[in-house]
């Protein structure tokens, strides 16, 4: 039971460092004038709540195992992405708006963004796989 | 990685691949300066023209030679000036209170002279101070970018990023690149020499190593002169490049290969969306718009290829068929406004010259045709859905016409305002769009090169703040005439048709890209205006006009330490209305400082308000108003904290600021009380959003006069230091502070808003005045809307027509007209514009002071 909820947040947590990493790819593409602010938004904006339900879904194991320091860890990354989202202005078109995100620095803000993302996903990928093989082994 | 759709590669060679996108085609900012090819080092340790002993002496950095004292300094001691116990009074303690610099000059002493704002009553100085000169030498002064042009907010540059924090002024640009120009040098030669790594223009700023090699001033490479270059047409002489025109002139306009189109030039194409619902002809616009572009058909600008269109719309979508050989226009309804489509293929849009006689019967017809109309809907999203696909093969220009929100299909608005809320001292809301609908389709329209310009003549709110997005981004242009009414309000259907004139038959350029590029060590964080910001630092612009300007925030990546000069150069490709393909460009220059005080030295005030107005409005949209208004404020305070902390003095009495910034807290009181960001007073949300509008898009000139208008007393002008141009005599009468103080009931008085003039005549105006200028006998039967002043054959009336049309001189949107007597809602405007004064919910300039003043010894 207990590697079947790690093995499951493993893989979730997989899937997210690989959504960190296509979201910093396609940032730094923009950066480099790879690709333009419109195409950028859109892939990114696609990406958003499926990422949201991911890292949700992730909190949620962790919170239904009651494996209370791992689901305080993913909590406030998880707050982050719902507050994310629901603070878009009405007029934007989404969380990544090609018309604001030359504007303030928003561009080097969402990398950075994506960048600690991936240094936590990775973080939590040891603790996931760690807490597996414990649960593995005492099975 | 190259990701499919838009993809470039970024080139560095000379021979590049066929473009397929604009970022290519403009060539790369300093991502291209990644792999330098072996044996040319990118970085040159060296300053700006040092150690090669080649050097043209033209480009050698002189200390800046004194200056001659220029007319408007007479005027730094008006009437009324008290000498003030300084510590400052001699240039010698001055000059070691800026770090023992040696050689301060003359012009840098006088905008550092401190003046304490609390006792120094009339700081204005009695004409328009023009923008401070950069301290450059001479040879660089005279090449350099016209003020009008380029302008930046700090002559001086500071050196780091520290510096300028420390300084607590914002640094900017305000560019006008399209301005209608005079004197324009264009190139005709097949190469245009650019840098290989940064693709900078060849500049006048440049520095030629030897005859053949020319080191970018930008990224500091050396590069090529190619041989065509080292023939000097003008002067048909060899071996002179530095005398080539490209080098000698700033602001240049090259012609541009068939390397800088993606595709074949496209045509002026004109497209027009009309609201032609109930509200609409009530109104009463379509009579003007017609008769306007009747008589302006053969001054659109334009060649045999330019196309014409015409679309109206008021609950379902009209087509108008003008095909050639038609004996009159056929009317196409399109009823199906959730999947609008466009009815034929061709003849919606059509030749010009060829339809002419069609075009013009539709015109002498559209007015008629909707007189007994019951439609009180509006598509307006469907019609321009249905503009986007017809345009959408070449690209061009649609002007909307709106009278009322726009209640039926995709992109329909809700009424937002709660009229309750106007005078609110709280936070403002709805300045935002409702819907990401307009901002979806003007960057869809960005993509064809299509700019969609907007005329609001509304008198109900029509959510200007969500409309005003389709033209945003699609860089078109907004006008909003409120309360439009062809028989209650001739002073707006004046402006209209005015405005029209200039609108229809200005100078426009199409499919246009601008990149602003900058010395190494600075860059770009934040751009203002209408346009899209498609890549870094490239700008597309679907529509380049003469009347919008643009704004940009900078800030220091990398210290300057090793530079003397910092440059920067704006270029703009575009296609003219004639199909030829352009490329304006201008290089601007200024002077790399180290010193505190020579950046306060060298701030420009004007540039340094319009660009917190900037910052201001993005602040109020994406936080809010009040948070706004206070970091307007807040600019102020630090700024004059930090030129405190920087002077030597303890001066614990008065509010002292350098001269250069003696004008900061009266602009930035003019902009708190600007409709934009004002509260406390009843502004329709409209009203103000268009006024935010306003202050984002217009050239500088302009929202100085918006912000801070111009108030000269004219009953009395006399010829004492009069200008004589081509035989008439023009008074100069002096600037007066925006105070009622200053009005007395024996004068009458104008105020020049910039897109409003109000003549305020007293109650006890001398006769003569009334009489020979106005064309009433005396003040009690003068009429209370009067627009114009007559033309009559009178001293007093020449001169008076004099003056005002010479303020008009350069202006390209003439001002709407009102004499100022009894009617109340001119009577309030233009009180409100006497920023000094007191009101019920806003400071007096005096008391902003001591506000001020008070914030700065927290």
């Amino acid at each position: 039971m207990e590697a079947a909820v790690f093995i499951s947040s493993l893989v979730d947590c997989c899937a997210l460092i690989f959504l960190s990493v296509y979201f910093i790819i396609t940032l730094s593409d923009l950066e480099c004038d790879y690709i333009n602010a419109r195409s950028c938004c859109s892939k990114l904006n696609k990406w958003v709540v499926p990422e949201m339900i991911a890292q949700a879904l992730a909190t949620l194991l962790m919170l239904g195992s009651m494996h209370w320091f791992v689901f305080l860890l993913n909590l406030p990354v998880a707050s982050w992405d719902v507050y994310r989202y629901v603070k878009v202005p009405v007029g934007n078109m989404g969380v990544y708006d090609p018309t604001e995100i030359h504007n303030r620095g928003q561009l080097k803000s969402h990398m950075k963004e994506a960048m600690i993302k991936l240094g936590f996903h990775l973080l939590c990928f040891f603790i996931y796989l760690y807490s597996m093989i414990l649960a593995l082994i005492n099975d | 990685t190259l990701t499919g759709g838009d993809s470039s590669s970024t080139t560095t060679g000379s021979a590049s691949p066929v473009p397929n996108s604009y970022e290519s085609l403009e060539g790369g900012g300093y991502s291209d300066l990644a792999a330098p090819p072996a044996g040319v080092p990118a970085k040159q340790a060296p300053p700006f023209g040092y150690n090669y002993p080649t050097v043209h002496p033209a480009y050698q950095q002189n200390p800046a030679p004194k200056p001659d004292p220029s007319p408007s300094h007479g005027g730094y001691n008006p009437p009324g000036y008290q000498p003030y116990s300084q510590p400052f009074p001699s240039l010698s303690e001055l000059s070691s209170a800026l770090g023992g610099l040696g050689g301060v000059s003359e012009q840098e002493a006088e905008t550092l002279r401190p003046v304490n704002l609390l006792q120094e009553r009339n700081i204005l100085p009695p004409k328009r101070a023009p923008p401070p000169e950069p301290n450059l030498s001479n040879d660089l002064r005279k090449v350099n970018c016209s003020p009008d042009t380029f302008r930046c907010t700090l002559t001086n540059i500071p050196q780091t990023q520290a510096l300028l924090n420390k300084a607590r002024l914002p640094l900017g640009l305000l560019l006008h690149p399209f301005r209608d120009l005079t004197q324009l040098p264009v190139i005709t030669s097949n190469t245009i020499v650019r840098c290989r790594s940064c693709r900078t223009y060849i500049n006048p700023f440049v520095s030629f190593l030897d005859q053949r090699r020319w080191k970018c001033n930008l990224c500091y490479r050396v590069n090529d002169v190619p041989d065509e270059f080292m023939y000097n047409p003008v002067t048909r002489s060899y071996g002179e490049p530095h005398k080539r025109p490209e080098v000698q002139n700033s602001t240049v306009e090259f012609i541009a290969s068939s390397d800088y189109m993606l595709r074949p030039p496209q045509p002026a194409v004109y497209l027009f969306l009309l609201d032609v619902s109930h509200n609409a002809v009530e109104s009463g616009y379509l009579n003007v718009f017609c008769q306007s572009l009747l008589d302006n058909l053969e001054k659109l600008p334009g060649d045999t290829r330019t196309h014409i269109g015409f679309v109206t719309f008021d609950s379902t979508v009209h087509f108008y068929n003008l095909q050639e050989g038609l004996s009159q226009p056929q009317m196409l309804v399109v009823s199906d406004i959730d999947d609008v489509f466009i009815p034929t293929h061709d003849s919606l849009l059509v030749n010009l010259k060829e339809s002419k006689e069609l075009v013009k019967d539709l015109l002498n017809a559209l007015p008629g045709m909707f007189t007994h109309t019951r439609e009180t809907q509006s598509a307006l999203g469907p019609a321009l859905q249905a503009a986007y696909k017809l345009m959408s093969p070449t690209g061009g220009r649609v002007s909307v016409f709106q009278t009322q929100l726009p209640t039926l299909g995709a992109g329909h608005l809700q009424s937002r305002e709660d009229p309750n809320l106007r005078s609110s001292t709280k936070n403002v809301l709805h300045l935002g769009p409702a819907t990401d609908f307009y901002k979806k389709l003007a960057l869809d329209c960005s993509g064809q090169q299509i700019g969609v310009d907007l005329f609001l003549l509304s008198s109900q709110y029509s959510d200007l703040a969500s409309l005003a997005c389709v033209s945003k981004y699609s860089a078109g242009s907004v006008f909003y005439y409120p309360s439009f009414h062809h028989v209650h309000n001739p002073a707006q259907t004046q402006k209209f048709q005015k405005d029209l004139q200039r609108y229809l038959t200005r100078k426009i350029g199409f499919e246009a890209v601008m990149r602003i590029r900058c010395t190494k060590g600075l860059s770009i964080h934040t751009f203002h205006g209408n346009f899209f910001v498609r890549s870094t630092d490239l700008l597309s612009l679907a529509n380049v006009n003469p009347d919008s300007g643009f704004a940009v925030q900078m800030s220091i990546e990398e210290s300057l330490a090793d530079t003397s000069l910092a440059c920067f150069q704006a270029a703009l490709l575009y296609t003219s209305s004639k199909g030829k393909r352009r490329i304006r460009v201008h290089t601007l220059c200024l002077p790399v400082v180290s010193q505190l005080s020579e950046v306060f030295a060298g701030a420009d005030i004007q540039a340094i308000s319009c660009l917190l107005a900037n910052m201001a409005i993005d602040r109020s949209i994406s936080s809010s108003l009040s948070d706004a208004r206070d970091a307007l404020v807040n600019a102020v305070v630090d700024c004059l904290t930090a030129y405190r902390a920087n002077g030597s003095n303890i001066q614990p009495s008065g509010l002292i600021a350098p001269a250069a910034l003696r004008l900061f807290p009266l602009y930035v009181l003019a902009l708190l009380k600007q409709k934009a960001l004002r509260t406390g007073t009843s502004t329709r949300l409209d009203e103000r959003v268009f006024s935010m509008c306003e202050l984002k898009s217009q050239p500088l000139q302009q929202i100085m006069r918006m912000v801070h208008p111009d108030l000269y007393r004219i009953d009395n002008m006399t010829e004492q230091a009069a200008l004589h141009l081509n035989d008439s005599v023009i008074p100069q009468p002096p600037l007066l502070q925006l105070t009622a103080e200053k009005l007395t009931r024996e004068g009458a008085f104008l105020l020049d808003c910039g897109s409003v003039m109000y003549l305020w005549v007293g109650k006890g105006c001398n006769e003569t005045f009334i009489r020979d200028v106005l064309g009433f006998q005396n003040y009690a039967s003068l009429p209370s809307n009067m627009t114009e002043i007559p033309e009559l054959q009178t001293t007093y009336s020449e001169r008076t027509r004099a003056f005002i049309s010479w303020l008009l001189e350069s202006r390209t949107f003439l001002p709407a007209f009102h004499v100022v007597k009894d009617d109340a809602s001119t009577k309030t405007s233009f009180f409100q514009h006497l920023v000094e004064d007191r009101t019920e919910s806003a400071f007096s300039y005096y008391e902003f002071l001591l506000h001020i003043q008070q914030q700065m010894s927290k």
